[in-house]
């Protein structure tokens, strides 16, 4: 019972007997695969605008739209004809060129990382055995889009916030990619299939600090949550996408709630176990609902940190990147490769429970040495505040 | 199926590319682009033999991603000269750069 | 003319003409955008050699951190003048002389080398570069030395590099 192989295998057999070659047959049935997963793919992205709104209003304790259609559904529909028939104003000065393909290279590099994910036990996009380093290859490049974005805008608040944002990214992208290495060294292989197929228990629950670590650096990817200084309104008016109008801006908001849910995808394929859970072996199709649970789940988290922290300054940002994440996940990251090579052949209750206490002892003893560093930054700085003090003890106090 | 010879003369085109820029150019980061083309094409020509003659051997590969570390560390040793050097002089036009010249 | 023939010519095409519109181009940050698509059709050409880890790497490392370094300083150091004029020097000529010779002494050696025309091997199934690739940078025998080698390059240049580039406090 597995609709999307039996209807490729129907099509090949159809071309075929229309007597076309069988290379041909191949690059027509590749076309249809990423026209149908490409619009999946930007049908999740209309339904996460909905989603936004929705539970960012309830966060907020407000009803969200609710005007247009049951529950607001129509809401993003309504959206997307409202930026479809905006003026497209290019101001004057502007680099044609990097101006115009830096909205399509933001939601394109998020649109190839569906290509990745295994949908189902038999569907995937391409089985590429590198899976885990095109997801940050992917990252990257949308790094150079939002500098393309912001120095073409002939702005000089667009190219700040483009160079903040840059910064944070390409930071937070290190962490990033020692915490994927973790579930690559359990699974032996960077291949997400791979990695999916290896889950017999989820790697949530064997390195959950790993899970942490990557959804914290995913956020600071995101640009969302308490790490969005450089497209907050109240700081630098709209960041590097201040001078796009209509769909081109459409296409930054669109690819950045879609790389939400993308990151989502790509958090329950490498922890949650994927398209994994009860009777998908028989009903392959099943595959694709457990996913978009766990990735709808996901999305869910993010927009929770997003909703209810503060913003955090940049150099509190990268501070908490250089000094804190990054040494922490490389000595997670030593821990676990230690781990796995010493116990990978014992009983596999002995190998989670012993990966579990290992992971909790390393975020113990991370979390209470930035305890104590806090305790003495504190005292630092309260000792160097001049308060207003009475005139007795500012006789005895020095004045340092 | 495409032959060893079009991979190495389109290396040899780009590092010829890459020379000229370093050659040419008066501004001291289009020279260090023009440095980058060079270590491409070198990349690119060791990959190729890689592929091409001893393809059980995973020699030619390891090659190539030392140039990758290579390239990386003379890039960011280099922009951090430039900026320096800008900071001092307000130019980085090669030719302006001048002072030890007998 | 097979469609992997077809390719390789386009691509090989594209990667040279934006070689050649980086070392021509007279706004430079338009030379360093045409470097990244020089970068991005060399990564193609590796995904057509078989080697996809080294093509997803040189996306992250070249594309990914190289190219935006370079962005970055050319946006440090820019002055608006500069961008008018000629952007080569009075040497231009010579060196457009030299990469010909030199171009053309290259292609003499091609001829005269009777493995030019090696023909493709299919690799074997069961090998899986990843793999191999990982066990020869970390085996003792094979070049575990020259991977250590390398970190102690790259912690020298970032050290390096984050000494150079320091704002000094007493000038």
């Amino acid at each position: 019972m597995d609709p999307i192989n039996s209807i490729a295998n129907w099509l090949e057999g159809l071309f075929t007997g229309w007597g076309l070659a069988p290379w041909l047959v191949n690059l027509i049935l590749t076309g249809l695969g990423i026209v149908v997963l490409s619009t999946v793919a930007l049908i999740v992205a209309i339904v996460c605008v909905w989603i936004e709104r929705k539970v960012v209003a309830r966060f907020q304790d407000r009803l969200g739209p609710n005007r247009l259609g049951p529950f607001g559904l129509v809401q993003p529909f309504a959206d997307i004809l409202k930026l479809l028939l905006k003026e497209d104003i290019t101001p004057t000065g502007v680099d044609k060129i990097p101006y115009n393909i830096s909205p399509i290279i933001a939601l394109a590099t998020v649109l190839i990382l569906w290509g990745i994910i295994p949908l189902t036990p038999t569907v995937l996009g391409s089985d590429i055995n590198v899976g885990v380093l095109f997801i940050v290859a992917m990252g990257a490049i949308s790094t150079l889009g939002i500098i393309m974005a912001g120095w073409a805008c002939n702005n000089k608040y667009a190219l700040l916030g483009a160079f903040r944002m840059v910064a944070q990214m390409v930071s937070y992208e290190v962490p990033m990619v020692i915490a994927l290495m973790i579930p690559v060294i359990l699974a032996s292989s960077m291949g997400i299939h791979q990695i999916v197929e290896s889950q017999s228990v989820w790697y949530i629950f064997v390195v959950p600090l790993a899970a942490l670590i990557f959804l914290i650096s995913s956020q600071a990817e995101l640009g969302r949550g308490p790490f969005d200084l450089a497209e907050a309104e109240s700081e630098i008016v709209a960041g590097f996408h201040i001078e796009y109008s209509g769909m081109k801006f459409g296409m930054f908001y669109a690819g950045e709630l879609l790389h939400a849910f993308t990151v989502g995808a790509l958090f329950a394929s490498l922890f949650l176990g994927g398209w994994s859970g009860p009777f998908v072996e028989q009903v392959p199709m099943l595959g694709v609902v457990y996913l978009f649970t766990k990735a709808l789940f996901i999305y869910w988290v993010i927009m929770w940190i997003k909703y209810s922290l503060p913003r955090l300054r940049i150099d509190h940002m990268l501070s908490f990147n250089w000094k804190f994440l990054t040494p922490l996940a490389l000595a997670l990251l030593m821990v676990v490769a230690l781990t796995h090579k010493l116990l990978s052949n014992t009983d596999p209750w002995v190998y989670v429970l012993s990966m579990l206490v290992a992971n909790i002892a390393v975020g113990w003893i991370a979390l209470s040495l930035a305890r104590r560093r806090a305790i003495i930054e504190r005292k630092k700085f309260e000792e160097n505040r001049a308060l207003a003090r009475p005139a007795e003890s500012a006789a005895a106090a020095p004045t340092s | 199926m495409i032959p060893l010879s079009w991979y190495l003369i389109f290396a040899a085109a780009l590092f010829c590319t890459g020379l000229f820029g370093v050659l040419a150019r008066k501004n001291s980061i289009a020279i260090l682009m023009g440095i980058e083309l060079m270590l491409n094409s070198v990349n690119v020509n060791l990959v190729a033999f890689w592929r091409y003659r001893t393809p059980e051997t995973i020699t030619g590969q390891v090659f190539a991603i030392i140039v990758f570390a290579v390239a990386a560390a003379e890039v960011a040793v280099g922009l951090a000269l430039f900026i320096s050097i800008y900071r001092r002089r307000n130019t980085v036009v090669a030719d302006e750069i001048n002072l030890l010249k007998w | 003319m097979t469609a992997v023939q077809i390719i390789f010519l386009l691509v090989a095409a594209a990667t040279l003409g934006a070689g050649l519109l980086v070392v021509t181009a007279h706004n430079l940050i338009h030379a360093a955008l045409w470097l990244v698509v020089s970068l991005f059709g060399i990564a193609v050409l590796y995904v057509l050699l078989n080697a996809g880890f080294l093509a997803v790497a040189q996306v992250v490392i070249y594309i990914g951190a190289i190219a935006i370094l370079v962005i970055f300083a050319i946006m440090l150091t820019r002055k608006v003048a500069a961008d008018s004029g000629p952007q080569t020097n009075s040497n231009w000529g010579w060196g457009a002389a030299l990469a010909a010779a030199l171009f053309g002494a290259l292609f003499w050696i091609f001829q005269g080398w009777p493995g030019i025309n090696t023909a493709l091997q299919p690799l074997s199934e069961s090998q899986d570069t990843v793999v191999q690739l990982g066990q020869a940078l970390l085996a003792p025998d094979e070049y575990l030395l020259v991977f250590e080698v390398a970190s102690v390059l790259l912690l020298a240049a970032l050290i390096g590099s984050i000494m150079i580039a320091r704002v000094r406090k007493d000038s």
